[in-house]
């Protein structure tokens, strides 16, 4: 692994962000000192090594698949930013521009 | 009585020698004297603690006796509260109004507690300052010029300024026990999957956990026996009995081995505050205690594993603040647009660093040389711990290199993440740690003398043991009241500190 040059642009576009204007060199610069300081990883064995998700003797938790209440419906929708009667308004997701 | 342990005032309120209405109004006042300067809360939740303090007093005078009976509760503001602004300290949830209640608090509420406000902290628990939070300026009430660490910042300062008798904070990397060693007061982060999180904005799911911040021991014990335990809205919750602390408090340490890691060598540390924790060791071992020396050889590659791991979880996490259900949203011209806007503007540098690198570790191309190769590490770090604890019942530490820095002081994000040196391996390996206070820096050129904490971790799910150790050490030195809390100004509400 190599801390190389990370493309800020592309990632903040994989994770939905705009970066204003002298930000993807701003990141660009501090990420890149991350990884280099991650780095240091490549000195561990880990071949050999199983990862760890979590940390807690725990598997599977099921629970019965019984219907109860829920959220009030008004409560939830007054945090909406928009909203049209008893649901969410959302953008247009697919087809033509809105 | 305002500022009494919860303990005390648990007791006097379920005598009836004071009632929770007074005390409700004595918190109160004591905020508007004292928030201004400090700037622990974001909101008080005044008519909330009110309504709390009825429901008790007509409890108590009913028969009824509550275990935490009118004790003011601080509420870190990642915590939801039904009817309270949770903001995470970020523009993005900045009004966003809390439809239920988590479960953790309403064990307090239950118990008679009373919610006074919601504190301040870094955006998304993302920091370890309290500087990243992109609503309020919380400074250490032991000197107002330092910050109070992060990312509890507002609740450790709360307990620390007398605004709130205990509060609660989430530890993902330290965030804790950090700022509790800055503001002399406890921060006890229980073992991963001990306390319910249905209610907590998550940040990493794989690491944040709930814990109480308190003047004492004892407090912290009362409180984390009543909020521990299976919650059916909490799946990572352990189903596995309960060991009461509260019970198991202990007054010397014979027959207690502690351990002492040999990679956190104390020369590392600046003269007087190395000075500090060799006396902490030597008072365990005069206690009683056993020293032993133990090995982490991977706990110094902790921050590199958790800045991988973290982020990685975080950027996960943080997806689902998008703008159609709830929070800030900036529309745009399509809905790919109104997605990047909206977390453009809500969220804060160090959130977008830390989706950032989670998304590049993430991505694909660099999963396997990132993420994965830091989880593999974290087996390592846990595999470490568990060979210590076959010698020891403890590990013995200091919570942070240093005592809280000025602000802006660290500007460099890496040089930032490092102050999580000592409290970082723990979380990864899911421990039960906290921070006690042990002493006070040596004040140099006219400076304030500023508090200490002694880092005491256990094996998984060995509370009540940590907790012992922690209050017998705690009894008999009793650092945190060597040195008074220094005059607070009093500043207006909202001014700027």
């Amino acid at each position: 692994m190599s801390s190389g040059d990370i493309d800020v642009d592309y990632v903040a576009k994989l994770a939905r962000l705009k970066l204003a204007p002298g930000e993807a060199e701003k990141f660009g610069t501090q990420l890149g000192a991350l990884l280099q300081y991650v780095d240091q990883l490549a000195n561990l064995p880990v071949a050999d090594v199983a990862a760890t998700a979590q940390v807690i003797p725990q598997s599977n938790v099921y629970r019965d698949d019984v219907a109860r209440p829920s959220l009030d419906r008004e409560t939830v929708l007054a945090g909406a930013p928009r909203r049209e009667g008893p649901y969410f308004r959302v953008p247009r997701i697919l087809g033509e521009p809105s | 009585m305002i500022d009494a342990t919860a303990t005390e005032i648990a007791r006097a309120v379920n005598a009836r020698e004071i009632s929770a209405l007074e005390l409700a109004e004595a918190a109160h006042v004591r905020i508007l004297e004292r928030d201004g300067a400090i700037g622990a809360y974001l909101s008080e939740t005044y008519e909330l603690s009110r309504i709390a303090a009825q429901r008790v007093d007509d409890a108590v005078k009913a028969g009824t006796s509550l275990p935490l009976a009118g004790v003011p509760l601080a509420i870190k503001d990642n915590m939801c509260v039904a009817g309270t602004t949770t903001t995470c300290a970020s523009k993005i949830l900045e009004h966003w109004v809390s439809p239920y209640t988590g479960t953790a608090v309403q064990r307090l509420l239950d118990a008679g507690a009373l919610p006074l406000g919601k504190t301040n902290m870094d955006e998304f628990a993302m920091g370890s300052s309290c500087e990243n939070s992109a609503l309020g300026r919380t400074v250490n009430p032991y000197d107002l010029t330092r910050v109070p660490g992060g990312s509890s910042g507002g609740s450790v300062a709360a307990v620390a300024a007398g605004e709130a008798t205990v509060a609660l904070g989430s530890d993902t990397g330290g965030s804790i026990r950090e700022p509790a060693a800055f503001c002399n007061v406890v921060g006890f982060k229980p073992t991963y999957g001990r306390v319910s999180r249905y209610g907590l904005i998550a940040f990493a799911s794989s690491l944040d956990q709930i814990g109480p911040i308190t003047q004492t021991v004892e407090d912290a014990a009362l409180v984390y026996d009543l909020m521990a335990g299976k919650d059916p809205m909490d799946a990572t919750t352990v189903d596995r009995a309960l060991e009461p602390t509260h019970t198991a408090l202990r007054e010397d340490l014979r027959g207690v081995r502690i351990g002492i890691v040999k990679e956190f060598a104390l020369s590392a540390l600046e003269p007087s505050v190395r000075a500090v924790y060799e006396r902490a060791y030597a008072d365990l071992e005069k206690l009683g205690a056993e020293l032993v020396e133990v090995e982490l050889p991977t706990a110094e590659y902790g921050v590199a594993t958790y800045y991988l791991i973290a982020p990685a979880e975080c950027s996960s996490n943080l997806a689902r603040f998008d703008g159609m259900r709830y929070g800030l949203r900036v529309e745009g011209a399509d809905i790919g647009e109104t997605y990047e806007a909206t977390r453009a503007a809500g969220f804060g540098d160090e959130v977008k660093r830390r989706i950032l690198i989670g998304t590049y570790a993430l991505s694909s191309g660099y999963y396997d040389a990132y993420y994965v190769r830091a989880q593999k590490a974290r087996t390592l770090i846990a595999a470490d711990f568990a060979r210590a604890f076959a010698t020891c019942d403890a590990i013995a530490c200091p919570a942070a290199a240093t005592p809280a820095f000025a602000f802006n002081a660290k500007t460099d994000p890496v040089s930032m993440y490092l102050m999580d040196y000592y409290t970082i391996p723990m979380s990864l390996a899911g421990l039960p740690s906290l921070s006690v206070p042990c002493g006070w820096s040596a004040p140099t050129g006219g400076l304030s003398p500023m508090p200490l904490g002694l880092e005491l971790s256990g094996p998984l799910f060995a509370e009540a043991s940590l907790l012992g150790i922690a209050h017998a050490y705690e009894q008999s030195t009793r650092h945190a009241r060597t040195v008074a809390l220094p005059a607070i100004p009093h500043v207006a509400a909202g001014a700027p500190a």
